[in-house]
């Protein structure tokens, strides 16, 4: 089944086109890139897909759920880490985590069980009762990937997981989103080609709102004769441009 | 579930910030300590505990205002408002979220003050009661206030909007700190064609046992109470959808 498939998404700010028409699919369980320079529309594409940002047409179905009619369905299966840490700076690592389980409805023995869970996997423990506003921006990183991994979402949106973070924690990053592979549907945001080409199954380049490549990384540095993958962004960003 | 859920976040994010503490409970205390210190040296009758304890109680909830105006600007500010617009919360949860939290603080605030002032010689009678159960719709109405604020001004706006001109706005044109007769014309027909001073009539004929006397005050307050908060809604929901 597809984790996510894409017709025709368009958005439009007076007359600006954000997102030009997109079709796409994206496989259960993969680990899918979306790549661009700022202002291609990647952002806008993961605010309609994670149900914040209506489209002005096409619709995108996750898991079979329409993103235009099913949008209290999509947002069950859905979880979103956003470009900046998304946390509540008052509470602790604790209760951050406990604070996205009430809004999922997750009750006690379960929310338990996914707090001790979540913790594990992001290794929390050493931080879990000191509030979150005080963490350095690592800390907070981690967490917010938590709160995101903590409702067991299908599909999750990571935009820019690794901004800011130094190379062991990044390195770290890495292994825990490695390790949702085939569990989980990751789409990933990132400026980092290397994080890129690592982590994902396939790539999809964005260029003003249109997709101009998609496929594995190994696949479009063939298209355009590229020796590395970062080469073979640039050209098809360049040669994309209209 | 979620919205209990997100208004015990609320109000623990509230009720962990010292300043909100001080100016929520302690500046009401330090206001009528001070004016009754005054009023023992200097005596005033608009500065008698029973006049200066309803406007005191009144003037309390300007900051709760800014509490409630501040948590949802920074909430927007930050990212975190975005994350769980993608989770299965409602705009009811939202709202119901931001609203509930505040209003037991704010009465919290009123029993603290007119406790305070029963020390300071306020005679004990069942009239504070009705004073405090009628502060619930002018507390709906500044932290409707504060909603509509929030939801439309950054942190830094709030701070002046909710902290400098909506405490000055309800100082100045509530006759808490001197009788509106005195200034009367305009300036009178200003102050009474807004709801602070109706707030502080309500709460004053209600302490003195004069329930009629809440007429009209109290159609003053529930109608801008209604439109206030409708309108913070509105602009709400509008900024959610404009994300």
């Amino acid at each position: 089944m597809d984790a996510i498939r894409i017709e025709g998404l368009t958005k439009k700010y007076k007359d600006v086109v954000a997102v030009n028409g997109v079709h796409l699919t994206v496989n259960e369980g993969e680990i899918f890139s979306l790549l661009g320079v700022n202002g291609a529309g990647k952002t806008t594409l993961i605010k309609m897909l994670s149900c914040i940002t209506s489209p002005t047409s096409g619709d995108a179905f996750l898991m079979g759920k329409s993103i235009c009619k099913d949008t209290p369905e999509v947002k069950r299966i859905i979880a979103v880490s956003p470009q900046e840490t998304a946390v509540a700076p008052g509470l602790s690592v604790k209760e951050n985590l406990e604070l996205i389980c009430g809004v999922h409805g997750i009750v006690r023995d379960n929310a338990k069980r996914r707090i001790d869970e979540a913790a594990d996997l992001l290794g929390l423990w050493e931080v879990i009762n000191k509030k979150a506003g005080k963490l350095s921006g690592g800390w907070q990183r981690r967490l917010s990937i938590a709160m995101a991994l903590i409702s067991e979402p299908k599909i999750l949106f990571l935009d820019e997981p690794s901004l800011g973070l130094d190379v062991i924690i990044r390195s770290e990053l890495w292994d825990i989103i490695r390790s949702l592979k085939g569990r989980v549907t990751v789409i990933l945001t990132t400026h980092y080609m290397e994080e890129a080409e690592a982590l994902s199954d396939r790539i999809a380049i964005m260029s003003k709102g249109n997709i101009v490549a998609c496929g594995t990384a190994d696949s479009i540095k063939k298209s355009v004769n590229a020796e590395s993958f970062e080469d073979a962004f640039i050209r098809v960003v360049k040669g994309g441009k209209k | 579930m979620k919205t209990v859920t997100f208004a015990l976040r609320n109000m623990k994010e509230i009720l962990r910030d010292p300043l909100n503490l001080f100016f929520g409970l302690g500046f009401p205390i330090v206001l009528l300590l001070l004016l009754t210190v005054i009023q023992n040296n200097i005596p005033v009758s608009m500065f008698e505990i029973d006049h200066l304890t309803p406007g005191i109680s009144v003037f309390g909830l300007s900051f709760i205002t800014l509490f409630s105006a501040t948590i949802i600007s920074r909430d927007r500010g930050s990212s975190l408002l975005q994350r769980l617009y993608t989770t299965p919360m409602a705009s009811t949860d939202f709202i119901m979220g931001y609203t509930l939290p505040i209003l037991p603080i704010a009465i919290a605030q009123s029993v603290v003050c007119y406790g305070v002032a029963a020390i300071l010689g306020l005679k004990i009678t069942v009239n504070i009661l009705y004073s405090i159960i009628f502060i619930i719709p002018i507390a709906v109405l500044y932290i409707g206030i504060g909603l509509l604020c929030g939801s439309v001004l950054n942190d830094k706006q709030v701070g002046g909007v909710c902290g400098a001109l909506l405490t000055n706005l309800s100082a100045w044109l509530s006759g808490i700190w001197f009788d509106l007769e005195l200034v009367g014309g305009v300036f009178k027909d200003i102050a009474y064609a807004l709801p602070f001073v109706h707030c502080v009539d309500m709460e004053r004929a209600l302490l003195s046992g004069d329930i009629s006397g809440i007429f009209p005050h109290i159609w003053w307050v529930l109608g801008y109470a209604v439109i206030i908060f409708t309108a913070a809604v509105l602009l709400f929901l509008r900024q959610m959808k404009k994300q």
